[in-house]
């Protein structure tokens, strides 16, 4: 088990990241060439798309919250890129990210954030709503930590159906501290759940620096031995690290049926979210720094231009694909209809969408 | 038919439901080893196993979280509240999650889970356990609330519930447990959203939910012995959805609507129910409608006054008459 440490400190923003420490894990020796390119190819994606959110909410056709995952994307990508069938996914509001990593397109999370009836939600759910079931996404939850115990539901189904598989629960630095995470906690350690919270600290619960939140705020993970479950922390810059350690909690999950929280350390370059003008709590050379040395997506490429698995014209190829197709979803969002109004009372009730002559329901559902 | 009582037909709906599909759960604090707070859900833990029937800590946000995980992948949890009181402290996975998680989705996913519990005043008890979250409840769309008043409703309703896609809520009522009814031995449900005459009259519409319809049809008695007057009792049974049109179809035959609830007053189900009955009624009621509800204060706590505090008969009797008159 990991001791205590708070892996981003001031220092080690002056000088590049070296190479990864983590190259050479089996879990990473193990991917093929085009595998790594896939990854690669997936954060870059998350970036690209993120960056042309900001052109289309500046242009005012994103209304709403936006929180963007731009310094953040070796987190789900390097979880995500470990999970099979029967693992589960769930997190806040800063859900964009995760659900690219899952498969969901460039096209469906544009129009969802353009309130168009072709996004993943039909328009009724927004940026922080992403939800795709059928890739084992369940959200996209708006609620600080509400989505703690229900990411300890789809662990405990996976367990009840008897399934080797299990659930990684995202949430913020923020969330540690709201109650519905720390019965989550309790119950995923009580009935032995396979469950993985991930706390992605990104420094900051909004405005609010963890110093100014968290008691004890040197370790977040290590509130998980008051539960009795194992934890570890993670530099979240550096997909292969996020990687070699997700395995470790996958496979207790997944053989041992034990819960484990991580702790990765990672950064957002843009404020919490598109309303936050980002001048009052920290420093732009914070920023500069982490973008200089620690930018997960150019640690990757680094990595990979090292290893002879990309070259600099591939990488080229790859950036502007996802650019290009980050340009196709705007456009596409941009002329996809509108929900109608008769669309407002869709999707509210299972059994109203679905009524038959042996419905358990009837009467008046829905009210004038 | 078997006379049982409300508490045996909400265990035997569980236990039928808990033979007819494996992926139902039950669950809640004290619901196995210790046989339930209320006994509801004795005798389960023995015989479907501790996988079925599963005790949880004190930790209503999390477990009614997890519950409402786990429905979306398939599982049906039946949640015990050891009061609907309780569920304040997990207002947000009830409200928030469980009631907005198939809209926000566009309609990918549901949550067919059941939250069940005693949701009630009148036990001398105090005002922390004796809320009656009804309407606040069926006031988010997304959300069915249930509130039944005889053993027959209990098990029809609960099995309805259970089979229901959506989330379900069942208020039930601790000073009704005991309650003996005749419920027929072989299957059945009774569909959410269906309203019931319990009495039919023809001088003077009462409606009214739960508990209330017990105390409404002791008054319909005193009215018909000592007033001469015939009075229809619509038991409502589900809040959302919601029979409107029993209720229209009773107030435009007897001409006249007494509400009576265990509510307070304001925003009350009743406030909903008398706003469709002018809206839809209008040309057929004789009388503004009348209404009877708690006293609008936090419940008390010393007995006579809570007594006083909640509708009873001779309120109602009152308040009937002032309709008639």
């Amino acid at each position: 088990m990991a001791k205590p440490a708070v892996l981003t400190h001031p220092e080690s923003l002056k000088k590049p990241a070296g190479p990864s420490e983590f190259a050479k894990h089996p879990v990473n020796a193990a991917l093929s060439k085009a595998e790594k390119v896939a990854l690669y190819t997936k954060m870059a994606r998350i970036r690209h798309f993120e960056q042309r959110c900001i052109r289309t909410y500046q242009q005012g056709k994103i209304g709403g919250f936006l929180h963007l995952y731009v310094g953040q994307e070796a987190v789900a990508a390097g979880t995500i890129s470990l999970l099979g069938k029967h693992d589960h996914i769930i997190t806040g509001y800063r859900d964009h990210g995760h659900g690219l990593m899952v498969g969901m397109s460039m096209n469906e999370c544009m129009a969802e954030l353009t309130g168009k009836v072709t996004g993943c939600s039909q328009g009724k759910g927004g940026s922080m709503h992403y939800f795709a079931p059928d890739k084992n996404y369940w959200g996209g939850h708006g609620i600080v930590g509400g989505q703690a115990p229900l990411g300890t539901g789809l662990a405990y189904a996976v367990k009840y159906k008897g399934l080797k598989g299990c659930c990684l629960a995202y949430m913020g630095d923020g969330a540690v501290n709201q109650g519905a995470v720390h019965e989550a906690y309790n119950l995923a350690a009580l009935w032995d759940l396979p469950m993985i919270f991930v706390i992605e600290n990104n420094g900051y619960s909004m405005g609010t620096s963890q110093e100014r939140s968290t008691a004890h705020p040197g370790c977040l993970a290590k509130r998980a031995e008051g539960y009795g479950m194992a934890w570890d922390v993670i530099n979240g810059h550096d997909v292969y690290e996020v990687r070699a350690k997700t395995d470790a909690a996958v496979k207790r999950a997944h053989e041992e049926s034990k819960p484990t929280v991580l702790e990765i350390f990672t950064y957002r370059y843009f404020g919490h979210s598109m309303a936050d003008p980002d001048k009052t709590y920290r420093d732009k050379e914070e920023i500069k720094g982490y973008r200089e040395n620690k930018d997960p997506v150019l640690l990757f490429e680094n990595e990979l231009l090292a290893e002879g698995v990309l070259t600099p014209a591939t990488r080229d190829a790859i950036n502007e694909a996802a650019m290009a197709e980050a340009d196709v979803a705007a456009v596409f969002a941009e002329e996809s209809p509108d929900p109608t109004v008769a669309d407002i009372t869709k999707h509210i009730y299972w059994e109203e969408d679905n009524r038959g002559p042996n419905s358990t329901s009837r009467g008046t559902i829905i009210f004038e | 038919m078997a006379v049982i009582t409300y508490r045996e037909a909400l265990r035997a709906a569980m236990r039928e439901e808990l033979q007819r599909d494996e992926n139902v759960v039950v669950m809640g604090e004290e619901v196995a080893q210790f046989n339930g707070a209320y006994k509801v859900t004795e005798g389960l833990l023995k015989e479907f196993g501790p996988k079925r029937v599963v005790d949880t800590p004190i930790s209503e946000a999390g477990f009614i979280g997890l519950g409402i995980g786990a429905s979306m992948l398939g599982i049906r949890p039946v949640m015990e509240l050891m009061f609907w009181s309780f569920s304040y402290v997990a207002f947000d996975q009830i409200v928030n999650n469980a009631g907005n998680i198939r809209y926000m989705s566009g309609g990918l996913i549901n949550c067919p889970i059941v939250i069940r519990g005693p949701a009630n005043g009148g036990t001398n008890v105090g005002a922390t356990h004796s809320h009656t979250p009804e309407a606040i409840l069926a006031s988010h769309p997304g959300i069915k609330v249930v509130c039944p008043a005889t053993p027959y409703d209990a098990k029809g309703l609960m099995k309805a519930a259970i089979r229901d896609n959506d989330p379900v809520y069942v208020m039930e009522n601790t000073i009704l447990y005991n309650d003996k009814g005749e419920v027929p031995d072989e299957d059945y449900i009774v569909p959410l959203g269906v309203a019931d005459v319990k009495r039919v009259g023809t001088d003077l519409t009462i409606v009214a939910h739960g508990r209330a319809v017990i105390t409404s049809l002791k008054a319909a008695e005193i009215l018909e012995k000592e007033h001469g007057v015939s009075v229809e009792v619509v038991d409502l049974r589900s809040i959302r959805p919601l029979d409107e049109e029993t209720i229209l179809a009773s107030v435009r035959k007897t001409h006249r609507a007494l509400l009576v609830e265990e509510n307070k007053p304001f925003c009350g189900v009743d406030a909903q129910v008398a706003y469709i009955i002018q809206a839809k009624a209008f040309d057929d009621l004789d009388a503004p409608i009348g209404r009877v509800s708690s006293i609008d204060a936090p419940q008390i706590y010393c007995k006579r006054m809570e007594d006083e505090q909640l509708p009873h008969a001779a309120r109602v009797v009152a308040a009937a008459l002032k309709v008639l008159a």
